[in-house]
């Protein structure tokens, strides 16, 4: 019976919504959009539930362009994006009558990574492409070891990915010899172990068991991250339907106070300020 | 109520809860048919299968998965050479030759190999295994062929064991009597009359063994190294189709053709599956022993 009522209980409480939204509008808050910014939006929704009992917070993944959409067609209250809005979507929300709003809540930056013995320091966006690509195999070709390259990426349908295919490999394909891990985690684990190996991860994932490679002569630091000099690093935003009022404006500077920064940070994004 | 009418209603409650698995298996089959289906819009049934270009987040993307059906061969075939010795050999020990209180030591242990949850082991492979293999052999990578084969017979003899053990504890004791009867050794009992009354069992073990392995997918998808390219040596990483499933199905976006394509790979991997189980089904009746040495 407990069982049963469990399964029945998410069905009732669907219902309630579905016949009774009007009601409930004012304290709900829908969140959709892109996977990247989802780890973000979930912890610090699930913080300020917590402190504005009353209030809640939907959210749900499908990508950049999805959470663009439905902010578009009014399905969401924020959209989320790893990404700026297109000159399609600004069009359609125009037509619309819409007019999205940008909030940026963090900066996303990916680092290449290698085993504590490679003694390679510093890698160039054309390098680091023509290794994914395979085209680069071995270490001594950028002045390493003469040591094959093991290449390590990331599932393609990670964000993480997308921002390396995006901003280092400028849509070239990856070789298809490289190996898949499927979170950031695992690819430190990987090249903590493999003198060979070279990764991506997001910077908030860095720790000693693994050292950063600089990107054209950048280092990967928070600071280079914020200022835009380090290359491979990008905005995330939430959208909002005009200027935010009410508890989604109350949730968006709850974002990017401190407490909501703080949560960036933790997740392995890097924190505005 | 009379006794009569109770019969049937329990009858019937019975003969629900029985349909409830076939009903369910059913609708996770037409799911998946309905969800896989689709991406042959996009692409050709033979280049799906054949083509080895797996790229489905470029644009335009391409949905080959011949390097991934190569990756579950390989790791399924290499891993059963492994696992098929270790389990027929254990079982025919457990079953024949052990004394008593050492098989009431190793049949518990080795099924509580099949109780093991694979995360651990692929966990074991990738922070154990793979460096080890990768310092001994002077590899460039650890997760490779060999490592995810090694790990997926480990997983396959349980399996294979205590089938096979069921199938010579059938092999019915005037097989036994008559051979020693004859004056053979226990050796000769063992091959000559025990183990080929029981292969038709033994053989059932070995297919759902296999299908065991190829089904499998965290220990692929943590040990193979998931390079979805055709392999050129067994030190090469590979990407088995369930790791390939697993590791982008949650970003796919809901109904795209990459969604769909990784549902016609789980299609792909139920007819394998299915396939194996028929065989074992066929193999079981086909060489089945007259008499009563039976499974």
């Amino acid at each position: 019976m407990k069982r049963m009522f469990k399964f029945l209980l998410p069905c009732l409480l669907c219902l309630s919504f579905v016949c009774s939204g009007s009601v409930f509008a004012a304290d709900t808050i829908v969140i959709k959009g892109s996977t990247t910014v989802l780890p973000v939006a979930q912890a610090s929704a699930e913080m300020y539930m917590k402190s504005h009992p009353g209030v809640n917070i939907s959210i749900s993944g499908g990508g950049s362009g999805n959470g663009i959409k439905a902010l578009i067609d009014g399905t969401a209250d924020i959209g989320n994006a790893s990404r700026f809005i297109k000159g399609k979507e600004v069009k359609l929300a125009g037509e619309k009558g819409v007019y999205p709003v940008p909030h940026r809540v963090a900066m996303d930056a990916i680092i290449p990574i290698v085993h504590n013995d490679n003694p390679v320091k510093n890698l160039t966006i054309e390098q680091l492409s023509l290794i994914y690509q395979g085209k680069i195999k071995n270490w001594k070709e950028v002045g390493g070891n003469d040591l094959k390259i093991v290449v390590v990426s990331r599932d393609t349908s990670s964000g993480t990915y997308e921002v390396w295919e995006k901003l280092v490999l400028h849509k070239a394909k990856v070789s298809p010899r490289a190996q898949l891990q499927a979170s950031n985690g695992a690819v430190v684990q990987v090249i903590s172990k493999n003198k060979y190996a070279i990764g991506y991860i997001g910077l908030g994932y860095l720790n000693k068991s693994v050292k950063r490679v600089d990107v054209n002569g950048v280092e990967a630091s928070m600071a280079n991250a914020l200022s835009g000099k380090y290359p491979v690093s990008r905005p995330l935003f939430m959208f909002t339907e005009g200027w935010p009022k009410g508890i989604v404006s109350d949730y968006i500077n709850f974002v990017l106070s401190k407490d909501g920064q703080a949560i960036v940070k933790k997740e392995g994004y890097v924190p505005l300020y | 109520m009379s006794r009569r009418v109770k019969e049937i209603i329990i009858k019937n409650i019975f003969l629900l809860v029985a349909l409830v698995s076939i009903i369910v298996l059913a609708l996770i089959i037409i799911f998946l048919f309905s969800e896989g289906i689709p991406i042959f819009n996009a692409v050709s049934i033979k280049d799906f299968l054949f083509g080895t270009e797996w790229y489905p987040t470029y644009d335009p993307p391409e949905f080959g998965i011949g390097a991934l059906i190569v990756g579950s061969f390989i790791v399924t075939i290499l891993s059963s050479l492994l696992a098929v010795p270790l389990g027929v050999l254990s079982a025919i020990y457990i079953a024949e030759i052990a004394p008593p209180l050492i098989k009431e030591i190793f049949k518990p242990v080795i099924e509580l190999l099949a109780g093991l949850p694979s995360v651990v082991l692929g966990f074991f492979g990738m922070a154990v295994l793979a460096p080890w293999m990768q310092e001994t052999f002077d590899l460039p990578t650890g997760l490779n062929i060999v490592n995810a084969s090694l790990l997926l017979a480990l997983m396959a003899v349980p399996t294979i064991s205590s089938i096979s053990e069921d199938a010579l504890y059938s092999v019915s004791q005037e097989f036994k009597e008559a051979s020693y009867a004859l004056g053979a050794t226990r050796f000769e009992t063992i091959a000559r009359v025990i183990v080929p009354a029981a292969l038709s069992g033994i053989s059932t073990a070995v297919i759902l063994g296999m299908a065991r392995a190829i089904g499998e997918t965290m220990v692929v998808l943590m040990v193979a190294g998931g390079a979805a390219a055709i392999p050129e040596s067994i030190f090469d990483s590979v990407r088995p189709m369930p790791a390939s499933i697993a590791a982008e199905m949650g970003e796919a976006p809901f109904r795209s053709n990459h969604y769909h394509a990784l549902f016609a790979t789980g299609i792909v991997l139920f007819f394998l599956t299915l396939a194996f189980n028929l065989i074992a089904d066929y193999v079981s009746h086909k060489f089945k022993e007259v008499g009563s040495a039976t499974l």
